[in-house]
């Protein structure tokens, strides 16, 4: 191809014009992560050098994560800019207007734009959908990485071959992270200043722990202390995004856990949230095992950690992980059969002289992804997300709903050509099952934010889901949405809680929308978005449908599911089971709308004491309630059930992985088919307007029966009480680990603890007494015989001195008279011991 | 004219040092005690004076010398405001009096 013959420029830009963009992107970047180190670094000293009423640590921490989001805003115009936000073929246009090319295919391509399409988008659509047009499509496989970049800050150290440096890597989906992040991020932080503003105290009385005698807990505020930590999860979990490497990754991986660790536990004399803290680090751990040992994999088979080397002119030299495994097409280079298969990797010398047995590499990709199960929260170790909402309304709403966990999702989208389809069949199952057992659990709970925190394990598991049934994009696509209405509703459940005088139940809710009319309908926005609610076939320019942003990142994952089980009808259960929750969706969401803030006042009291936040707690609601609606805008379902991608869409196809885009027929040991860009494209109208009519039938049930009351929920619990209790115990999950892991353990330490009291005790306190037998004796030694000779020379010296103070007349003539003599019996000694004189 | 050899001049010097030495460790009088200081420290002049023409070294001893006599003179002013601030204490120079000193 006559792209490869030229390596020097790609299909957006020229090499200076790349370097360029490179470096601008990597210090807009690289300041909107260490800002909120820097805060940071200042905040955790608020304590010492300001008082607790004063809300300084809090501007500080707004101040660096909102420059933070000018700066990501910034990159992502400079990358738009270059890269002509992900359609190659009009820089080639541009390319063609200012100095003529004499390749042929420059020309096709004018060819092509000249031709028919008029409309950009159109014409994007049929760049990334249309095998037909096989000269542009071939643009795209050729280079991967033509809108990539990545480079090295620091080497921190060379052990034999294992360089390990911290590397960064940006692309499409870099950057619409760090906007997400850093946006969510800034709202979330102003939003608690709100919230935590009755931290701003010398004497907080925490009514959670009780004290014997009935006495409520009293300490000092930690208003600054809470900014630190958001600030501190702000630095992690953007350094997490722009890593280069998977042995950052890693690092930065472990820093958001322990920000998460930190902040579940921000209460941490009460029980549950230190209990809760707990439980999150250790079943992080427990993925993390599977992540070490898919990085030893990795550097044994690879000697590298670093995704990609997209620089155009030293590709060659130093391949990263992606490109070693992958050819241009995104290909894998298998030989041999079953057990024997080996995947060749490609060089630095461009040979394949280095391999990795086919069974090493899912190993490799199913290690990564249980530390994404782990982060993720998806089955089975989903049940320490629900109990982290003993955390601060706005650390659920950052960490646990729309940054932190969705980085699992993010690393399981940013090494998929990792991934062989084994892995991917996985990850499809494990999403499968985690978005429905969430959504199962969700309909039966009745804490406000536990319903939520439901709802985001269902809806991690529906990205999962898609990254598993080869809808990359719809993955990644889901997780932004769901970023912005997730966390969203995160806020207006906070506020709800702030409003209510932290009243968590939503059985002692009810009729709230009369007095906090925004937070209602900020929420309504939010469950609109999440349940996929749209009005189909009605649509306006520019803006596309008439429907939230959940909408398409839903119907993108439905029909991608469609399309799975129409090539592999065998797993069948990857569609029905999304589709069905879909219906689930829509039905628990409602219900805790239509129980929060419609129908009549269950408590009296509650309702009375209700109020509206302040405009520091309700702007960020409408923020995001703005971006909810919005952050899809530019897609459409036209006449025919064609999707049209969005601007946001289109930035995330420009980091798709190269063999995406095609689909696979009948790959790896299981003979699974994915769907290509092209297939998917057939089931968009089917699978959209299932999802709606599951979608809009939940929401005519909820109804029903929280409004109109025309059904009775106590009945059905009572009618279906096993399900129910079922339900109400989490699936049995925390029992089963319980009676599986805590209890053995429990009863396997006992053992140790009575080798301990008894044997190591004993020994230790037979040592000590013989250790105070020996001292005893040295001491003895010590008074008597050391003690004394010491004193004696002491003495002695004392008594010389005291008896010489008797020559010491003070008498001027004895003085001199002493000098005199002594000069003469100096001189009488001299000719006494000096015989030569 | 008759050389007088440098054992003449040493003898001289010994002679008033031995002469000093005898009247500080003597005499009860304050005076009289610096007056024995300044016997000695002539003695030494009269040695360095000597050395200075027999030796030959030039006339850094006759520079000594001076400085001793400069020094002296210092000495004695120094001496005998002490003198005279012990006779405002004590109303005497005996300098057997002055024992406040003794260890």
């Amino acid at each position: 191809m006559a792209e490869t013959d030229r390596p020097t420029t790609n299909q957006f830009m020229s090499v200076e014009q790349y370097l360029e963009t490179a470096e601008s992107l990597k210090w807009l970047l690289t300041v909107a992560w260490l800002l909120p180190l820097l805060g940071f670094a200042v905040e955790i000293f608020g304590g010492y050098w300001g008082d607790r009423h004063n809300k300084v640590a809090s501007y500080l921490a707004v101040g660096c994560i909102g420059t933070g989001f000018v700066c990501s805003l910034i990159a992502l115009f400079t990358w738009g800019g270059a890269t002509h936000w992900g359609h190659p073929e009009e820089a080639v246009a541009a390319a063609e207007h200012d100095h003529a090319h004499d390749e042929g295919h420059a020309h096709d391509d004018a060819h092509a734009h000249n031709d028919g399409h008029e409309h950009d988008e159109e014409h994007a659509h049929a760049e990334e959908h249309g095998p037909e047009h096989d000269d542009e499509h071939a643009h795209h496989v050729n280079d991967p990485y033509s809108a990539a970049f990545s480079g090295s800050y620091y080497m921190l150290g060379q052990f034999g071959d294992l360089t390990v440096s911290l590397d960064y890597y940006i692309d499409g989906l870099t950057i619409v992270m760090f906007c997400m992040v850093t946006l969510i991020a800034t709202c979330i932080h102003v939003f608690a200043i709100g919230y935590m503003s009755d931290e701003l105290t010398d004497d907080y009385e925490d009514h959670f722990v009780h004290l014997p005698g009935g006495k409520h807990f009293h300490r000092p505020g930690r208003f600054y202390r809470f900014f630190a930590y958001l600030s501190l999860f702000s630095f992690s979990m953007l350094g997490l995004v722009i890593a280069g490497n998977i042995f950052m990754v890693f690092v930065f991986w472990e820093l958001v856990g322990v920000c998460s660790y930190l902040l579940i536990g921000f209460y941490v004399e009460r029980k549950s949230a230190s209990t809760a803290a707990n439980k999150a680090f250790i079943m992080n751990r427990v993925g993390d095992f599977g992540f070490l040992i898919g990085l030893m994999i990795l550097f044994t088979s690879f000697g590298t950690f670093r995704f990609a080397n997209p620089h155009p002119t030293e590709r060659a030299v130093e391949p990263g992980l992606f490109q070693m495994l992958r050819g241009e097409h995104g290909d894998l280079h298998i030989h041999g059969e079953g057990r024997e298969a080996e995947v060749f990797l490609t060089t630095a010398t461009g040979d394949h002289d280095k391999s990795i047995p086919y069974w090493l590499l899912v190993t490799a990709g199913l290690g990564i992804f249980a530390g994404c199960i782990g982060k993720s929260a998806q089955f089975p170790l989903q049940t320490w997300l629900p109990d982290a909402m003993e955390g601060p309304t706005p650390v659920s709403a950052l960490v646990h709903s729309a940054t932190m966990v969705a980085a699992g999702v993010y690393l399981a989208g940013r090494f998929y050509p990792m991934f062989t389809p084994e892995v991917l069949l996985v990850i499809a199952y494990v999403g499968c099952i985690t978005l429905f057992i969430g959504a199962t659990i969700a309909i039966v709970a009745t804490d406000i934010k536990r319903v939520l925190a439901y709802s985001t394990i269902s809806q991690l598991g529906y990205m999962m889901l898609a990254l598993g049934v080869g809808g990359w994009v719809a993955g990644l696509f889901h997780l932004i949405t769901h970023a912005f209405f997730k966390s969203l509703m995160f806020l207006c459940s906070g506020s709800v809680i702030h409003g209510c005088h932290h009243e968590q139940e939503m059985t002692r809710m009810g009729g709230l929308r009369k007095k906090m009319p925004i937070t209602a309908y900020t929420m309504l926005v939010g469950v609109i978005a999440i349940s996929g609610l749209a009005i189909p076939y009605l649509t306006f320019p520019f803006i596309g449908n008439i429907a939230f942003s959940g909408f398409y990142s839903k119907d993108e994952i439905v029909a991608t599911a469609l399309t799975h089980m129409s090539l592999n009808p065998v797993h069948f259960l990857l569609f029905l089971v999304p589709l069905v929750t879909a219906g689930i969706t829509a039905f628990y969401m409602f219900r805790l709308w239509f129980m929060t803030f419609a129908g009549e006042p269950k408590d009296e009291h509650v309702y009375d004491h209700a109020h509206e936040s302040p405009w520091v707690m309700t702007a960020p609601l409408l923020v995001l309630s703005f971006f909810a609606i919005t952050v899809t805008w530019g897609m459409q379902i036209d006449e025919e059930g064609h999707l049209k991608p969005g601007y946001l869409v289109n930035a995330l196809l420009t980091a798709e992985p190269a063999h995406v885009g095609e689909g696979l027929t009948e790959a790896g040991i299981l003979g699974l088919s994915l769907p290509g860009h092209h297939a998917v494209h057939e089931y968009h109208a089917t699978a959209g307007t299932a999802a709606l009519i599951a979608a809009f039938a939940g929401l005519l049930i909820s109804y029903l029966i929280y409004v109109n009351r025309a059904i009775d929920p106590a009945g059905i619990a009572r009618q279906l009480s096993g399900t129910y209790n079922f339900l109400v115990e989490k699936w049995q999950f925390d029992n089963l680990y319980d009676a599986m892991f805590v209890r053995p353990v429990h009863i396997v330490a006992r053992w140790p603890q009575a080798f301990d009291r008894n044997y190591l005790d004993g020994f230790l306190h037979a040592l000590c007494r013989c250790a105070v037998w020996v001292s005893k004796w040295d001491r003895a030694f010590d008074e008597r015989v050391v003690d004394r000779l010491v004193n004696l020379v002491g003495d002695v010296t004392f008594a010389v001195g005291r008896s010489l103070t008797v020559i010491q007349t003070g008498r001027l003539r004895q003085y001199v008279m002493f000098i005199a003599v002594g000069v003469v019996a100096l001189f009488a000694l001299m000719f006494v011991f000096m015989p030569t004189l | 004219m008759n050389e007088i050899a440098l054992e003449g001049y040493l003898g001289i010097g010994a002679l008033l040092f031995v002469c000093g030495v005898l009247c500080m460790a003597t005499k009860r009088n304050g005076i009289g005690v610096l007056m024995g200081v300044e016997l000695v420290l002539n003695g030494a002049n009269v040695n360095f004076v000597a050395f200075s023409k027999f030796g030959t070294l030039g006339l850094d001893g006759q520079i000594a010398s001076m400085f001793v006599i400069v020094l002296a003179a210092a000495e004695a002013a120094v001496a005998l405001a002490i003198a005279l601030n012990f006779y405002n204490n004590h109303l005497t120079i005996d300098v057997d009096r002055a024992n406040e000193l003794k260890g």
